[in-house]
């Protein structure tokens, strides 16, 4: 289990929305851009790590109950992306690491990749 | 109980928001989330088909104590072979549908993997009607 605050740490990341407990911990990990491989999951306590940032991201995530999102690449979450993503307490993370070293750090960290 | 959502052709800024409303209903009726979390990603999925091929679509949704059964009819080019639409990786998505992040060709296999029961029908260029039923219990 890793801390939310470690991942923010170690990515020098920034939370742009949500009310995000930093003390509360992340298990998994699941990186892709295909909102339809995303879909296919079904693993609790899951960090989504995307470059994809559009509405159908938080919208997949709703579906998923999936808490956390990190974008990668510097993608900036939009202002209807934050709005959304508040309505249904999703903290956004963003990061201006590549998806490549983002997941090789979250690895080392202890996040586990869910297959 | 009986709902009806209305879904639109193209536009990708909505897409989800009638399954969004759904999950509302089925969590505020205490179903078990797991069962919750099936029934939405099929309903997503199918929801997102209509934006991306049809040019309107409605879901009907009706929900009895022990299973909730949803229609997503649309007005569209409609599936010419449903069987070959079945198969993961086939699709005929556009590029702009790719840009959202789907059409991969995996999303009438996903419904069919997070539902108890399907059922498509299809009329080339007329339109297309799938049928999800989900045990609540």
């Amino acid at each position: 289990m890793v801390k939310v605050a470690d991942v923010v740490d170690k990515l020098n990341a920034r939370i742009v929305c949500g009310k995000c407990d930093l003390d509360r911990r992340v298990q998994y990990g699941f990186a892709s851009d295909l909102m339809s491989d995303v879909l296919t999951i079904d693993t609790e306590n899951l960090l989504l790590i995307t470059g994809m940032n559009n509405l159908q991201t938080i919208r997949t995530s709703e579906m998923l109950d999936i808490s956390y999102i990190l974008f990668v690449r510097d993608k900036k979450a939009t202002d209807e992306m934050k709005e959304l993503a508040c309505e249904h307490g999703i903290a956004l993370l963003e990061c201006g690491f590549s998806m490549f070293r983002a997941c090789s750090e979250l690895a080392e960290l202890g996040l586990k990749p869910v297959y | 109980m009986e709902f009806s959502f209305e879904i639109e052709g193209g536009n990708f800024s909505k897409a989800g928001s009638a399954s969004s409303e759904v999950k509302k209903i089925l969590k505020q009726l205490n179903v078990d989330p797991k069962i919750i979390k099936r029934t939405v990603v099929s309903l997503y999925e199918a929801e997102v088909n209509v934006v991306a091929h049809a040019f309107k679509g409605k879901m009907n949704v009706e929900i009895i104590p022990d299973k909730v059964s949803v229609a997503i009819k649309d007005k569209g080019p409609g599936i010419p072979d449903i069987e070959k639409a079945m198969q993961e990786g086939f699709s005929t998505a556009t590029s702009k549908v790719r840009e959202m992040g789907f059409g991969a060709g995996m999303g009438l296999s996903n419904i069919k993997k997070n539902s108890d029961q399907l059922n498509i029908s299809s009329k080339v260029n007329e339109g297309t009607i799938v049928e999800i039923v989900n045990y609540l219990k």
